[in-house]
């Protein structure tokens, strides 16, 4: 069951390449209704129905917040990964019918702040593209740090530059510009939230050097949607519905469990919101836990599990679902 | 010690040290305990990055410990309000990686908050530890005058005069609790007066 997504009947309204790499997708209601009201940071999950097959991936919304006739997402081809991605830029076309969520948002601004300091890492600029839209539009104040890899792939760096000029500030792997993090945490003013969308490596180093010098946790958040990572299969007793189950090598528990005709409650399916958090009744091997929402003392004692993006390697393993 | 009775009603821990770069405590006459308590958990070098305002009260005692620590600054002043400024001035000028340490009395744990929430820092965010009198700020709810220093239920309003019950319903953003007249039926029914916030 898929807490809060209610889905929205939509159509693929255009599809344009914005490097070789990022392709951006815009979606309208297939009733020419407006779209539901999003704020800056949300994102929808997009059904992809491929072949037997359906991907449930999260995306998040890149567009103005203010303009709700359609929503727009940038998907980022990853040729290793698991094929949404992919599925995305083979098979989706202008035209297209889709399903789609209602938007959610797990990285929301804290509209309390006096100052919004925003790092993105790579593709990590989309939800960063709609809380800037949301920010301007009422005077808010905000700065913006980009990494990118090289110049071309530095996806929507010139749209930012124009619309906000100083405000974004650039920097390219391949010139060696690197982040002074430190200096610029520690000449942020008091009242000043932080937010960081990118590469976990990036998330887990802004986050470690935040909490070193001072920022309290409360100000600091992050959005980080790991994709499932394949692994060994494993078979999970499912004790509430008496089943048994496998999870294949490319598929999620979270997809296992659903194929199997159970139905937990998902929101964001990439590790951060906790719906679909489990209790583990029993297990005999060991945890791979990829997620960004139980605490390192949860994932240490091994009775809780997050299906979306965590596997087990081992004899058994009793979930209650 | 404070107890949790209803949800607004503050609660407040121990001090502990904070990892930061600046470190910046309020605190009124026996708060200053809490502060000479949480020395000996702090890593070298805490205090020397430490701005302590320090209002001792009548009794004017511990400053001399507060000195011991070495502080960066150590401010005495007279009473909050004399202190305010300062305070506000400190906050304007901060960066992220300054840390709140707020002990004391009840009154001066909120009006300093009062003043933190105003320059952006999240009240989750700030260390507390009551020490000293239970003594309550008030805002009566009818004419909004706010008396200090109330240690009576009921209590009557400096300003209006009416007979409050105080109540533990507590407001951040005023950094008071709730004052609600009593005996509005029948202003002759006058309930005796108990000190029990001393």
């Amino acid at each position: 069951m898929s807490t809060g997504t209610t889905k929205l009947d939509v159509v693929v309204s255009d599809v344009v390449p914005v490097n070789e790499l990022v392709t951006r997708f815009h979606f309208r209601r297939r009733d020419g209704q407006l779209l539901p009201t999003f704020s800056g940071g949300a994102h929808v999950v997009v059904e992809m129905r491929d072949g037997e097959r359906t991907r449930l991936n999260p995306y998040s919304l890149m567009g103005s917040p203010l303009d709700t006739r359609e929503y727009t997402i940038s998907v980022r081809r990853d040729d290793v990964g698991r094929g949404g991605s992919l599925f995305m830029h083979r098979n989706v076309r202008p035209g297209m019918e889709m399903v789609i969520s209602y938007p959610v948002n797990l990285f929301s601004l804290d509209l309390r702040a006096r100052k919004h300091l925003m790092l993105a890492g790579g593709i990590g600029i989309t939800p960063f593209m709609a809380q800037t839209a949301q920010l301007a539009a009422d005077g808010g104040n905000f700065e913006l740090h980009y990494t990118c890899r090289t110049a071309s792939l530095g996806t929507y760096a010139d749209v930012l530059r124009e619309r906000y000029d100083r405000r974004v500030r650039l920097y390219h792997d391949d010139r060696d510009e690197r982040i002074e993090l430190d200096r610029l945490l520690s000449s942020q003013p008091l009242g000043t939230h932080l937010y960081v969308c990118g590469p976990s490596g990036m998330i887990d180093w802004v986050r470690d050097r935040a909490a070193a010098l001072g920022w309290p946790a409360e100000t600091v958040h992050f959005e980080h949607f790991a994709a499932p990572q394949p692994g060994a299969p494993f078979d999970v007793t499912l004790a509430v519905s008496g089943k048994t189950i496998r999870v294949g090598e490319q598929q999620s528990l979270l997809e296992a469990v659903e194929a199997a005709g159970v139905d937990p409650p998902y929101l964001c399916r990439g590790g951060v919101c906790g719906q679909c958090e489990t209790n583990v009744i029993s297990s005999d091997g060991k945890f791979i836990h990829n997620d960004h929402w139980l605490s390192e003392e949860e994932h240490r004692c091994g009775k809780k599990i997050m299906p979306c993006v965590s596997r087990f390697e081992g004899r058994s393993l009793v979930l209650e679902r | 010690m404070a107890a949790k009775s209803i949800i607004s009603r503050p609660v407040y821990a121990t001090l502990s040290p904070q990892p930061g770069k600046h470190h910046l405590f309020v605190a009124d006459a026996e708060g200053a305990l809490a502060i000479t308590d949480l020395a000996p958990k702090v890593p070298d070098g805490f205090f020397a990055d430490a701005h302590i305002i320090f209002i001792p009260g009548n009794e004017g005692k511990h400053v001399a410990a507060l000195e011991a620590l070495k502080p960066a600054q150590l401010y005495q002043g007279p009473s909050f309000a004399s202190a305010l400024p300062r305070l506000k001035q400190t906050l304007a000028n901060a960066h992220m990686g300054l840390r709140l340490y707020l002990a004391g009395t009840e009154g001066l744990i909120g009006q300093a908050m009062q003043a933190a929430l105003e320059a952006g820092i999240d009240h989750t965010s700030i260390q507390t530890e009551h020490r000293g009198s239970l003594a309550r700020r008030m805002q009566c709810v009818h004419c909004k005058g706010i008396t200090e220093n109330v240690t009576t239920q009921p209590a009557t309003c400096s300003h209006c005069g009416l007979l409050l019950l105080v109540r533990d319903h507590y407001s951040r953003r005023l950094a008071a609790f709730q004052g609600v007249c009593i005996n509005a039926e029948d202003r002759s029914e006058i309930p005796p007066a108990e000190e029990i916030f001393r």
